[in-house]
């Protein structure tokens, strides 16, 4: 269940004292926090404590009020090739013009200059990345023909379709079946087995990632907890996070969390998108 | 009554179509026709960014302060070409700014475009020389190229062409989706911003051919057909710019010999195009 780890080289992902707030409000503050190569960090918490926010810090998109982070042991910034991104779930207009295998492309290419010489894209790589996510049969298929559960797997073809060290997903598994979360985890698994990719996961609903978590970041009226799946998910922990009493059941290897508000105590409603 | 025997009488007809003299009239517009072409292979090329980016409606904005623009420096004697332009960009400039979410946008756009209309009446009502200049402004006009004019408009389009060269990857990805294009490092708002610049360049120079009210014809239409037939990202584009001209030259060949304006030949072969590729595409859809 442990990644890889080497010692000598800088964490994947690190931050320090770091605070984020938009106004008066804070959503969380003085974090601490550093992910290693090949770990898995599960996200938790309730709508508007800044999980999405946690994600955009990381991809430069949004600076930090207080604190540092680093990535790759530099400062971060914006386009940094080592981090893919899986964003939430949107449905793309039926017209746009764009087959499953072009999303796909976009994740080598799209954001350099120019037009691409027709001879020069790699399609056998982008094919590949689609039959990871058992949607190869897909690649000619327009991307506003494919159901939310395809789009959602093609999404990931193209996150992963270049070597990443570090890959955010927010709300990766929202619109799939069964099936599908199935293949997605485990195909996020195999990224992080083969090539150390580090994970951060930022999802409600921990059960289908269970047996792939290392240590979950539990996000909850502007404070934090940090820890292995069972030193955070516990009815004392979360009822004193949340300031309400909150049970973490366990029934069979499923985890039930009861009676934890679903917005976030002391902040106000709803996930912050500047 | 009076529309069937307006249609009966062979005057209504030879005043749309009239190809007598067709060999010495095709000389006189040689310089519209390369401007017809040059226009639609460009407007069929940014056609497609602006299905894309569902700005139809921002383009029928920008259009009508081109108008008021091109009034503008009829009234007072400049260049309409540069006004064409200078109103355009303004608009283009606005638009891009007031609205970053379509619908902030779309409502900016329905406050600019009856104020850039009315602007435009207001400086034609004013201007005192030829009529003809003042409708060609709504409704289009082919005889009304001249060498250095042409100039004008073949420098602007390859400074489009070239503009959209540049910007195409990371455009297309902003376009189709920007949040993941921002996370990759594309310069979304930036893009945007240069992209209506182009966009009103492109404007401008459509309403010196097709006129204010009818640029849709030819910076939407084509996209939009192309559209409804492939999701191929190289053939959009392409079919677009193939729909664009065809719809330019054979809306002036056919204008040439009547005496009614170019547009209603423009708009009638795109739309005819975009009924077909309807058509074609229902199977498309189907098949999946």
């Amino acid at each position: 269940m442990t990644g890889i780890v080497t010692r000598d080289e800088p964490p994947v992902l690190e931050f320090e004292g770091a605070t984020l707030g938009y106004g008066t409000r804070t959503l969380w503050s003085q974090l601490d926090l550093t992910v290693r190569r090949g770990e898995f960090l599960a996200v938790l918490g309730a709508n508007g404590s800044g999980k999405t926010s946690l994600l955009r810090t990381v991809l430069g998109l949004q600076p930090l009020t207080a604190g540092s982070l680093f990535v790759g042991g530099r400062p971060v910034h914006r386009g940094d090739p080592a981090i893919g991104y899986i964003p939430q779930q949107r449905r793309f207009d039926p017209l746009t013009p764009l087959r499953a295998r072009d999303l796909v492309r976009q994740g080598l290419d799209g954001h350099r200059w120019g037009c691409a010489r027709p001879g020069r894209v790699d399609w056998g790589r982008i094919v590949g990345a689609l039959d990871d996510v058992d949607a190869g049969h897909l690649a000619d298929v327009p991307v506003g023909l494919l159901s939310g559960g395809e789009q959602q797997r093609a999404r990931v073809a193209q996150a992963l379709v270049a070597h990443r060290d570090l890959l955010l997903c927010d709300e990766p598994l929202l619109s799939l079946d069964l099936a599908g979360q199935a293949t997605v985890t485990e195909r996020i698994d195999r990224a992080r087995r083969e090539h150390g990719t580090a994970v951060v996961f930022v999802t409600h609903e921990i059960n289908p990632v269970l047996d792939h978590v290392d240590r979950v970041l539990y996000l909850a009226g502007g404070r934090f907890r940090i820890g292995a799946v069972d030193e955070v998910l516990d009815s004392a922990i979360l009822s004193d996070l949340y300031g309400a009493p909150v049970e973490v059941l366990r029934v069979r290897d499923r985890i039930l969390v009861v009676g934890a508000p679903e917005h976030a105590h002391h902040t106000h409603d709803d996930e912050v998108h500047p | 009554m009076s529309l069937l025997t307006a249609a009966a009488d062979p005057g209504i007809w030879h005043r749309i179509f009239d190809f007598s003299d067709y060999g010495s009239l095709l000389r006189l517009v040689h310089n519209s026709l390369i401007a017809g072409a040059v226009l639609g292979i460009v407007g069929g090329l940014i056609s497609s960014f602006v299905m894309m980016r569902d700005l139809p409606f921002a383009v029928h904005g920008i259009s009508e302060l081109s108008f008021a623009g091109a009034a503008a420096a009829l009234l007072v004697g400049v260049n309409v070409v540069v006004g064409s332009i200078v109103g355009s960009l303004i608009a283009a400039v606005v638009i891009g700014a007031l609205g970053v979410r379509a619908r902030d946008r779309n409502s900016s756009i329905g406050v600019l475009m009856p104020f850039g209309l009315g602007l435009g009446v207001l400086f034609l009502s004013l201007y005192e020389g030829r009529s003809a200049n003042k409708f060609g402004l709504l409704v289009g006009q082919i005889v009304a190229v001249d060498a250095p004019h042409l100039a004008w408009l073949l420098g602007t389009c390859a400074v489009v062409a070239a503009g959209l060269a540049i910007i195409w990857r990371p455009l297309s990805f902003a376009s189709t989706d920007p949040e993941a294009a921002a996370a990759a490092g594309v310069p979304v708002r930036a893009l945007s911003a240069v992209f209506m610049v182009l966009l009103g360049l492109t404007v401008a120079m459509s309403v010196q051919i097709v006129g204010a009210l009818l640029v849709l014809s030819i910076i939407c239409t084509p996209a939009a057909a192309a559209m409804r037939v492939t999701a191929s990202p190289r053939i959009v584009p392409a079919l677009s710019m193939v729909f664009g001209l065809v719809a330019m030259l054979g809306g002036i060949l056919l204008a040439v010999g009547g005496t009614v304006p170019i547009s209603p030949y423009v708009t009638t072969i795109s739309f005819a195009i975009y009924v077909a590729c309807r058509l074609l595409g229902r199977r498309r859809a189907l098949a999946r």
